[in-house]
């Protein structure tokens, strides 16, 4: 790659004059990038001033590490990081592992209209937005919710308390996140098993092998290379809890269990006015998940030759 | 045959089972709201409504189109989504035609633009932008800041790449320039990959709720999505601590649902259209050779 830039260098002058329709109508998206991207980014230098609104950045004391010395100071903040740490990392788990089970399932269906029709309803509430999701999730998991009914009415015990209940509230979250995404994660891998070439079925069937050995030796095998991209792509998603779901689900009753980093960024900086330590947070999480992201492109470009573009 | 075997057939009973429960319980949700929507108040409130309407009426309907907020919500939403996407569409295609060809900088500007999906200012940083530009209370505050998405434009430009060299050298020889094959080679030879991410842009601005809440300082100039946010979530997460029947008395199911039905009428709508198109998309852009 690098060599082939070096003999290839044309001089800027002639490439602009032969390429300039291209520099061109890469400019309204350079702009678009440059304002609203990295724009924000330069305001990162709150993080570490003392920020006030009416000083704005220019006027606001400098105050070094300070914001980010907080972080590990307050409770509420270490207890975010650990309940994003942790329904993050569930969720990246079963994440993986569901889609990848239900692609193989639902390649055992025969009947080409029901596993459309399957493939149809499954991805759907990917496309739902977390606003209507909690809205049908606040009335149905509620006390007197249809869940709650079937399970007074039917065995007779207590109703749950699914989204008021520190211990619940995490399970809830990780199974609703898996309900609304498995059926969108499992696009790629029902892709890669319909480019498995029958040729290696056939061969394994003279050899004798049943379907369950097929799919150990020849289906997962050759899902392997994908499912090495999709779990290292994840890894950058450590520190990403859900925002959308977890702020349109959680209340004071979970925040022990449920509150995550981006919804405390929110309730310190926006409604308590903390401004630059809310920063000193985003960037604590944007930080950390830029240096998993970049590492976990390498691995997959090491072991999976994938490129990004 | 494997699936001669006795093993195998009890195993497919279970499968077939197991898959189309987990296919219902992704629809069903949706029919016991509208169930909910046709429903009268008592009924709902009583726990009465599961799949099918019970005492049928359109009250819920009815007040929900006569709710001046609703439909001044809506406007907005269908105004942000046109204005999105017809600007989204423009910055995403013109820059995915131009990088997917080889021209000095062009892994430079790559980088720049990829870049933004790794890493970002932030909420604070991003809110405080949007003040200082004069953003704030306007629509652009919901149509600007989201036009460029690198996802898309990735996705686009490996669609662009999949375009025969041939065609747009016999054209440079006929005299055509970069933008004349632009418009009239790339673009129409690329429908479905144009379908899939102006459908994708189309359900984001939609669906996208928390710009709204973040931007808009009276709810009379929220999105539906953040109309629906307030009057759905913020009231009952606010309620969560009160008794059930304090709660009932306090909301109409059957309006709440009514609302959040006629909000996602539009994404099914696309749906059909969306799942045309976004399969072949997503493994363009997941798996490329």
């Amino acid at each position: 790659m690098r060599e082939r830039k070096k003999t290839h260098k044309t001089p800027w002058k002639i490439e602009i004059r032969k390429h300039w329709p291209l520099y061109l109508l890469c400019l309204p998206s350079l702009a678009f990038v440059l304002i609203f991207s990295y724009g924000p980014m330069a305001g990162l230098v709150m993080a570490f001033q003392d920020y006030k609104p009416w000083l704005g950045m220019t006027g606001s004391r400098w105050i070094g590490l300070e914001n980010f010395e907080r972080i590990f100071q307050y409770d509420e903040a270490t207890q975010a990081i650990i309940n994003t740490l942790i329904i993050a990392v569930i969720k990246i788990v079963v994440g993986i592992i569901v889609p990848i089970i239900m692609a193989i399932l639902l390649n055992e269906i025969r009947l080409s209209g029901l596993k459309k029709s399957i493939q149809t309803l499954v991805y759907l509430p990917h496309f739902l937005s977390w606003v209507t999701i909690a809205g049908i999730m606040i009335d149905i998991l509620g006390l007197d919710g249809g869940i709650n009914r079937i399970i007074t009415g039917w065995f007779g015990s207590e109703p749950i308390f699914f989204l008021g209940d520190p211990n619940l509230f995490r399970p809830t979250v990780i199974v609703s996140d898996l309900w609304k995404n498995f059926g969108f994660g499992m696009i790629v891998y029902l892709a890669t098993i319909a480019g498995i070439d029958p040729s290696f079925y056939e061969a394994s069937e003279i050899d004798g092998a049943n379907r369950w050995q097929q799919i150990r030796h020849v289906t997962l095998p050759s899902m392997l290379p994908m499912i090495i991209v999709i779990a290292t792509l994840s890894l950058g998603g450590i520190l990403d809890a859900g925002f959308d779901q977890i702020f349109n689900l959680y209340n004071p009753l979970v925040y022990s269990t449920g509150d995550i980093i981006d919804t405390y960024v929110y309730r310190s900086s926006l409604l308590n006015g903390q401004y630059g330590f809310g920063t000193a947070v985003g960037l604590f999480k944007s930080g950390i998940s830029l240096i998993l992201i970049v590492i976990s492109y390498r691995i997959a470009y090491k072991f999976a030759n994938y490129k990004i573009f | 045959m494997y699936h001669k075997s006795q093993g195998y057939r009890i195993f497919s009973v279970f499968n077939h089972i197991l898959l189309i429960v987990v296919a219902l319980s992704c629809f069903l949700p949706l029919l016991h709201l509208l169930a909910q929507s046709f429903s009268s108040k008592a009924a709902v409130n009583g726990g009465l409504v599961s799949f099918w309407p019970v005492e049928f009426n359109t009250d819920a309907y009815v007040k929900t189109f006569n709710n001046r907020n609703f439909m001044g919500s809506m406007w907005i939403s269908i105004m942000r989504t046109v204005l999105g996407t017809l600007i989204g569409m423009f910055v995403i295609t013109t820059a995915g035609y131009a990088l997917s060809k080889d021209f000095r900088g062009r892994n430079a500007l790559m980088w720049i633009f990829v870049f933004t999906m790794l890493f970002s200012g932030g909420l604070i940083p991003s809110y405080i932008l949007i003040s200082e530009l004069g953003l704030k209370d306007t629509i652009w505050a919901l149509v600007l800041p989201g036009a460029f998405g690198a996802y898309n434009l990735i996705l686009i430009m490996n669609f662009f790449k999949t375009i025969p060299k041939a065609l747009e050298e016999a054209a440079f020889i006929d005299g055509a320039s970069f933008f004349v094959i632009f418009t009239w080679i790339y673009l129409p030879l690329s429908l479905p990959g144009l379908a899939t991410i102006g459908l994708f842009i189309m359900v984001g601005h939609w669906n996208s709720w928390f710009d709204g809440l973040l931007y808009m300082s009276t709810t009379e100039k929220y999105p539906l999505a953040s109309f629906l946010q307030t009057v759905v979530v913020q009231n009952s997460a606010q309620n969560v601590a009160l008794s059930p029947s304090e709660a009932a008395a306090l909301s109409e199911q059957s309006i709440k649902a009514a609302q959040i039905f006629i909000s996602t009428v539009p994404i099914i709508a696309v749906y059909p259209f969306l799942q045309k198109y976004f399969v072949k998309g997503i493994v363009l852009g997941a798996v490329k050779e």
